[in-house]
């Protein structure tokens, strides 16, 4: 049975990430395991990988790399093995160079580029916290494939990640003056900024997508 | 292409079933929350309330469980509330399955601890719920279900509530809930002009067409109701169709 490792770190959407990906596997047929782990081992050992994330910048990056070899492992397996790699929110944003949030963090600088407070202007409400329409942006990423028209998904966040290429923003959402980013990808990595698994049958979708993607 | 209006049904929780009642007393049983939770959940809600309202006095081990159980079948976000006295009460509803908690009585008996709270898992995790009610020209503050007079006013209390930290207010007028006459517009209008942080609208909901006004005059980006929907009189896409018809944004049907 292929492997989808799901990183513990302290995440508080662990399990939710861990419910809605078993049943994605279920909906999708693609009989995968979702092992909840810290263990380089199991990410060595794992076919794909998920990275969750809610919360606090400086947080999340600490907390990460309180795991002893998960990080190194992670380098091995995701960055440098092609191994698909899916950040869910924070978990999303640990790809960038530095989150801004309390001062400058180094992320792990996988995708080059900030995570800054979002300035929707002042007409809008901080945290962008609801459903939004995505945008998708130039060819569809396999990974937001057959989402119909209008795709809806659930945010929560009030810091976003602005990548330094343009190309590596997958998909966008519009609040207020500028488009936000709703999800990242280059090669074998990506990252929503929005919840899948707080995003109902189109979120499931887009995480059976995801463990079928071959990239 | 903006961000939509959430419906959010709230199951008020007493020692694990669903209850409703008319200005918080003389309360009815409204079934399984679990089975609610999962119906609304086919039914497209935008996001589920819990909120234990015997909690500050009782034990919260069944509400534990409920969490656990709703988290498990249901793939919208969640927020709880009831009884939560710090950080560490927080972190446990995050980890049975809860999105979001919300804070009501130990916020205003030390709003130091809705600091906390955002610190310990951000601002988005972190709703303050405040239970007000007009007193003379302005509003105050009740806590402990709606027992307890504080004297504290509820503008001036949303604005620290949002200094501290917190990501959302859940705002239920004690005048109108349960009393289906609407929301409190007044009370909406003062709080959402007040603070930048999205304002849930509670108390009052009687029909599907009260829902539109708590938005577009109101400036809530929420609506939150209970009797409406507990008792079969609508349905979420009802509420969707009444709300986008009014003019106010909504999540298609088909997603």
């Amino acid at each position: 049975m292929s492997l989808v490792a799901l990183i513990d770190y302290g995440s508080g959407n662990l399990h939710s990430a861990g419910r809605a990906l078993r049943e994605a596997a279920r909906l999708g047929e693609t009989g995968h395991e979702i092992r909840i782990t810290n263990r380089a081992e199991d990410i060595l050992a794992a076919e794909r990988v998920v990275l969750p994330g809610v919360g606090h910048f400086a947080d999340c990056a600490a907390g990460l790399r309180a795991q002893t070899g998960v990080v190194e492992a992670l380098e091995t397996a995701c960055l440098k093995g092609g191994k698909p790699f899916l950040g869910i929110c924070v978990g999303m944003q640990l790809l960038a160079e530095t989150g801004r949030e309390d001062g400058a963090t180094p992320g792990l600088g996988w995708i080059a580029g900030e995570v800054a407070r979002i300035q929707p202007g002042d007409a809008f409400r901080v945290p962008h916290m609801g459903w939004n329409e995505l945008s998708l942006r130039g060819a569809p990423h396999p990974v937001l494939s057959g989402l119909g028209a209008e795709p809806h998904v659930y945010f929560t966040h009030s810091y976003a990640f602005t990548t330094a290429d343009p190309a590596d923003m997958a998909a966008t959402a519009s609040y207020g003056a500028e488009a936000i980013t709703a999800a990242v990808a280059r090669a074998n990595l990506f990252g929503t900024q929005f919840h899948p698994e707080k995003s109902q049958a189109l979120g499931l979708r887009i995480l059976s997508n995801f463990l079928s993607w071959d990239p | 292409m903006t961000l939509k209006t959430r419906i959010i049904p709230c199951l008020d929780v007493k020692d694990g079933r669903t209850v409703k009642g008319v200005n918080f007393v003389d309360l009815k049983d409204a079934g399984d929350p679990v089975a609610l939770a999962k119906a609304y959940d086919a039914q497209g809600a935008d996001e589920l309330c819990f909120l234990d309202i015997s909690a500050t006095h009782e034990g919260r081990g069944t509400l534990m469980d409920i969490v656990s159980a709703t988290a498990e079948q249901c793939f919208m976000p969640l927020t709880v509330g009831g009884g939560v006295r710090s950080a560490e009460n927080m972190v446990a509803l995050l980890r049975a399955g809860a999105d979001k908690v919300a804070i009501n009585s130990a916020a205003v008996a030390d709003p130091s601890v809705i600091s906390r709270c955002a610190a310990k898992a951000g601002s988005q995790a972190v709703v303050v719920a405040i239970d007000a009610r007009a007193v003379g020209d302005h509003w105050e503050i009740f806590t402990h279900g709606g027992r307890k007079e504080t004297g504290i006013d509820a503008v001036a209390f949303a604005k620290e509530a949002e200094a501290r930290g917190a990501g959302e207010i859940l705002l239920t007028s004690m005048d109108r809930d349960g009393t289906k006459s609407g929301y409190d517009l007044p009370l909406l209008k003062a709080i959402t002009g007040a603070v930048n942080i999205p304002v849930i609208a509670s108390g009052g909901a009687g029909k599907v067409g009260d829902l539109a006004p708590a938005v577009i005059e109101g400036g809530a980006t929420a609506v939150l109701a209970a009797s409406i929907f507990h008792f079969g009189e609508a349905t979420i896409a009802e509420a969707r169709a009444a709300l986008a018809t009014a003019g106010a944004p909504v999540r298609p049907l088909a997603n």
